[in-house]
Order: structure tokens, then C-alpha cells, then sequence
């Protein structure tokens, strides 16, 4: 009996130790396939990153050499539109959210805001094709910059009211009982105590729009020269990595994984000072 | 202080409000706060609006038919959803358990300080944009897959239609393996915070009666969790519907339906990334954005779905402990 029982209290045992080991195997190769991608885009990428990338437009179909110094200029534009639409909404809306809002229009916010964060980015990018080409009939800048700056908006707006509702109710009572008004509270007092969060909320945004692509495709098309002012069709560095990499020509597949290094580099850098602004900020007690 | 500024207390009246700035704040920043519903009304408008002509002429036979033929304007969405259905079946049968399994090693395992270094690293990896995805499924995935692994698969598998057929590395199996790998890490992330608002007691109680580690774990810890897990695979589901650039890179291409996941295939984002720009006709590009429509809905529904496992495991959580 108690030879049995030892039996089964050791199978139990070894089922206990086995799942166990086998949930940290899934969480090692989780984790590694973040290093296989920076290994592999660090090997094929590293070598192929030159002066003439940064500098150069590309070369001419079939010859090879040239860089993408119009791609990292378009990107550049795009980002910078896309701050100036998905930034101020996302972040106006959010202090309304946080500081005025009665609780049924915040309910019908929040829930826009989080279904237009689930709504898949090609399908934002119809959407911009069908405001902001459609009826100019041409490609450009512009559509580019509002299919990506849409995007920024939901995640923009949700992080910030939730860094905004996180200071203490202390620091409002305390600003109120000085005399100060409800907005001069929130613009000296509040919006200060919570900008950490608030920057870190806005760099995760730019982060997970610089490098999306199927937004692009139909807005800011693509461009083999630069594109003087807003008006015109831009490369962009996502849209040239999927052109490049599909192409069948050897040398645009080198330029494709510098590329996807340079854009994989910034973003990665982007996530992890954004994450260190808030680590080093003051904690944020949760109301 | 400012002269005149009343104190301030709840029951001011509405004139010493405008005069402070307030109302004024209030109503700017409710403009801002309305810009983002309507942006999403007009999301739904627009695509509803642009694909008139297609949902008029084909009506709901759009979903029922598989001919794709843009001389005879003969549009059928059925490939296409097909394709985006069995990719994202496929993603979910490897990225359920590997995510489900990581979570639970950082949720119940690993020490506090090497379960947050995991989920920055987890973190990072949600981050990586899909044309890199797409980048190392091309030159990296698709050569193993057509040498090695579906070589293999055909010899030990083979007398399953689905491992059947000549191996091209591109096609319906790879992108289901590409889009795994993108999906983990929403699964990993959100299944961990629901299993940490797991209650103490819980575990406390199963181990007290003598239930082994994993047991406590997958008996009482999990189950407990369910709900939330579950909507962990909605949102990674919805995400792999919409998903694009990546599956576009490695899926083939070819709007066709076969039984072999060996066989190139077609999702309705990549057809709308492939062929929207070349569309000429109208009825052509009003079909592709009737596609986009689709799509919407789809992720709609699924969004909905998981938000609302979501809040209701942290709600029992909750009020447990």
C-alpha cells in the first residue's frame, strides 16, 4: 500500500517537475526569437551599412550600390505629421477624459479609443487613401502622415489618462485649496506630476508607428528621388525594407536588411529610453 | 492668487468658472476627446460608403464565391477568407500553448525580478514591426521550411492531406509559423497579468491539501485565470487576422483553396496590400475595400470578445481578494 502510494506520490512529483521545466522552455524560446532577430539583422544587415546608405538615393534598377538617404528623410516626415495629428488628440482627449468627462462619454471614448487600436493598420491606410487621396487624386506626404498619425492617437490617448488618474488626489486638493482654477491645476500641477508617463505613453506611440508599413502602401506610395515638400508621393524606410526584400535583385536584398537594422535599431532604442524615463520617474500610486 | 478668483470649491457658479478658463479648457478638450469617436464613425462610414457598388452587386454571394477576376469583374472573397482563416488557425495551435506555457512560468515561477527582465525582453519583441517579421520569414524561415522542416513533415505526417504536395517554403503552413512568432508575445503579456491577479489564497489552499506545484498551477490557478487567458487568444487572434506585411511576404500569393498547408494561399490583408494600388475600375477597388470591410468587422467582434474576458477575470480577481 504505502509502496504504491510512493509510486504515485513520485509520478506526481515528476509531472510537477516536468510541466514545470517545460513552461520555462517556452518562455526561453519565446525570448530567444528576440535575439535570433537581432542576431540575424545584425549579420546580414551589419555589413551592408555604409556612408552612401545614409547619403545616396538608390541606384537605378539593376545596378547596385546607392543608399536610402530619401527613405530616412521621408520616414522622418512622416513621423513628425504623424506626431502633429496623433499627439495633441491623443493627449487633449486624455486630460478630458481624466479631468472633466462625466463617466457615460468617457465609457464611449475609451471604447472608440480601443477599437481603433484594434483596427487592423491596412485598414487604416483605406481609410487615409479614401480622405486623403481619393479626392485629391494623388498619393502624398500629407495621407502618409494621417494614416500613421490615426494610429497614434488610441495608444497615445489610453496611457496618458491612466498616468494622469494616477496622481494623488492630494496634489489636485492641495493645488484647489490655493485658489487655482481647474485648468491651471492641471496645467501646473498635474500634467507636471505625470510627464514622465505621458512621454513614455508618446514615444511608445511614435515606436509602434515608425514601423508600420501597410498604412503606407496606398498613402505615401513611394519614391525612388526626394519629395520636396508635403504634396508628394515619399519613400519611407518600412515601405523600401518590403520593396527591396521582395525584389529579385541580390543587392536590394543586402539594402534590405541594413535598412530593416537601421529601422529595427531605432525602434528597439526608442522602447528602451522610454521605459527608462518612467523607471527613473518618481512611482505613480495607482488612485 | 488671482484677484477676483473665488474659492475654490464645487458650487461655483458657471460665470466664475468661464472667467478662470475652465469651461473653456473643458470644451476644448472635449473636441479633442470627440475627434477620436469620430474618427472611428467615419472609419466605419467610409469603408461602408466606398464599397456600395460592390455590396450591391454581389451581395452576400461576395463571400460565397471563389472567382477573383478583375477583367470579367467578377469579385469572390471566399479564397481570401479561407486563407486568412486557416493562417490564423494555424498561428494559434503554436502560439496557445508555447504563450500560455511561457506565461506561466513568469507568472508563477520565476522570481519577481527575472519574470520582469523576461517580460522587458517579451516587451521588445511586441515591438518589432511586421516587415522585419516579414524580412527573416523570406530569407530566413522559407528556405528551412522547404529543405528541412516540410520535407520531414511530408515523411512522417504525409498520409495527412495537409502535409501534402510539393514543399515551396512559401505558403499557407509558413505563415501561420511567421505569425505565431508575432503573436506570442500579446499572449504572453496579457495572460501574465491576469495569472498574477490570480488571488494568493488560492494557490495556498491547493498546496495545502497536498497538490503538488504544477498542480496547484494548472488545476486551480489556471482555471481560475481562464477567462482572462482566453482573451489573451482573442486579442492575438484579432491581431493575426489583420495582420499583414508579413504574412504578404511568405503566404504565395495566389488566391486559390487547397487542402495542403504546403500550398500557397492568399489572406484578405495581403490582397488588399497586393493589389489595391493597381486596381483599375471602380468596382475593382470598392470590391478590395469591401474586403477591408470584412476585415473590420471581423477584428471588431473579436476585439469586443476579448476586452470583455479580460475585464471580467480582474473583476473576480478582484473582488476575491
Amino acid at each position: 500500500m504505502t509502496i504504491q502510494m510512493n509510486a504515485q506520490l513520485r509520478w506526481r512529483k515528476f509531472v510537477s517537475n516536468f510541466m514545470l521545466t517545460m513552461t520555462g522552455v517556452c518562455a526561453l524560446i519565446s525570448v530567444s526569437v528576440l535575439f535570433f532577430i537581432l542576431g540575424y539583422l545584425v549579420y546580414h544587415g551589419g555589413a551592408s551599412i555604409n556612408w552612401d546608405f545614409f547619403t545616396k538615393l538608390p541606384a537605378p534598377v539593376g545596378e547596385s550600390g546607392g543608399g536610402m538617404a530619401n527613405a530616412i528623410l521621408g520616414s522622418a516626415k512622416l513621423l513628425m505629421l504623424a506626431t502633429l495629428v496623433g499627439v495633441p488628440i491623443g493627449f487633449l482627449g486624455a486630460v478630458y477624459l481624466a479631468e472633466f468627462s462625466g463617466s457615460t462619454v468617457a465609457f464611449v471614448v475609451r471604447y472608440a479609443a480601443d477599437l481603433l487600436n484594434g483596427v487592423p493598420s491596412i485598414v487604416i491606410g483605406i481609410f487615409a487613401y479614401a480622405v486623403a487621396v481619393h479626392p485629391f487624386r494623388h498619393f502624398s506626404t500629407y495621407a502618409g502622415g494621417f494614416a500613421l498619425g490615426i494610429m497614434m492617437i488610441p495608444i497615445t490617448l489610453r496611457s496618458t489618462e491612466e498616468f494622469l488618474l494616477g496622481v494623488p488626489r492630494s496634489l489636485r486638493e492641495g493645488a484647489m485649496a490655493l485658489g487655482a482654477s481647474k485648468w491651471k491645476t492641471i496645467a501646473s500641477v498635474i500634467v507636471p506630476a505625470a510627464y514622465r508617463g505621458i512621454l513614455t505613453a508618446i514615444l511608445l506611440a511614435f515606436a509602434r508607428v515608425a514601423g508600420e508599413t501597410a498604412p503606407l502602401l496606398f498613402t505615401a506610395l513611394g519614391n525612388r528621388y526626394w519629395s520636396s515638400g508635403f504634396n508628394e508621393p515619399t519613400a519611407s524606410l518600412p515601405v523600401m525594407v518590403y520593396n527591396y526584400a521582395i525584389s529579385p535583385f541580390e543587392d536590394w536584398h543586402r539594402q534590405a536588411w541594413a535598412a530593416g537594422l537601421v529601422l529595427l535599431g531605432l525602434i528597439l532604442v526608442i522602447n528602451i529610453i522610454a521605459r527608462a524615463v518612467l523607471a527613473r520617474g518618481i512611482a505613480v500610486p495607482r488612485s | 492668487m488671482v484677484p477676483g478668483a473665488g474659492p475654490a470649491t464645487g458650487s461655483r457658479s458657471f460665470l466664475a468658472r468661464l472667467r478662470d478658463g475652465d469651461e473653456i479648457a473643458r470644451l476644448i478638450t472635449f473636441l479633442f476627446a470627440a475627434i477620436v469617436v469620430l474618427i472611428t464613425l467615419l472609419i466605419v462610414f467610409e469603408l461602408w460608403q466606398s464599397s456600395v457598388l460592390s455590396r450591391h452587386k454581389f451581395g452576400l454571394s461576395f463571400l460565397r464565391t471563389s472567382t477573383w477576376d478583375p477583367n470579367l469583374e467578377q469579385f469572390g472573397a471566399l479564397p481570401f477568407i479561407f486563407g486568412t482563416l486557416v493562417t490564423s488557425a494555424v498561428a494559434l495551435l503554436i502560439a496557445v500553448p508555447l504563450g500560455i506555457g511561457a506565461a506561466i512560468f513568469l507568472a508563477e515561477l520565476a522570481p519577481a525580478r527575472l519574470s520582469d527582465a523576461l517580460e522587458f525582453f517579451i516587451d521588445l519583441l511586441a515591438a518589432v514591426p511586421s516587415v522585419i517579421y516579414g524580412v527573416l520569414g523570406i530569407f530566413i524561415v522559407v528556405p528551412v521550411m522547404r529543405d528541412v522542416i516540410q520535407p520531414a513533415l511530408k515523411d512522417v505526417l504525409g498520409f495527412l492531406p495537409i502535409f501534402r504536395g510539393p514543399a515551396f517554403g512559401i505558403g499557407l503552413l509558413t505563415a501561420g509559423l511567421v505569425l505565431s512568432i508575432m503573436v506570442i508575445p500579446y499572449i504572453i503579456s496579457v495572460s501574465r497579468e491576469v495569472l498574477l491577479s490570480v488571488p494568493r489564497d488560492q494557490r495556498e489552499a491547493a498546496l495545502a491539501l497536498g497538490a503538488t506545484r504544477w498542480e496547484s498551477t494548472w488545476k486551480v490557478v489556471v482555471p481560475f485565470a481562464r477567462t482572462g487567458i482566453m482573451g489573451s487568444i482573442f486579442l492575438a487572434l484579432a491581431r493575426a487576422l489583420g495582420e499583414t506585411m508579413a504574412v504578404t511576404m511568405v503566404i504565395g500569393n495566389t488566391p486559390q483553396i487547397a487542402a495542403s498547408l504546403f500550398a500557397p494561399g492568399d489572406s484578405i490583408a495581403s490582397v488588399i496590400a497586393n493589389q489595391f494600388t493597381e486596381a483599375t475600375g471602380e468596382m475593382y477597388t470598392q470590391s478590395l475595400i469591401e474586403l477591408g470591410l470584412v476585415l473590420f468587422l471581423l477584428t471588431f467582434i473579436l476585439n469586443g470578445l476579448a476586452r470583455l474576458l479580460i475585464v471580467l477575470t480582474s473583476q473576480r480577481g478582484a473582488s476575491h481578494a
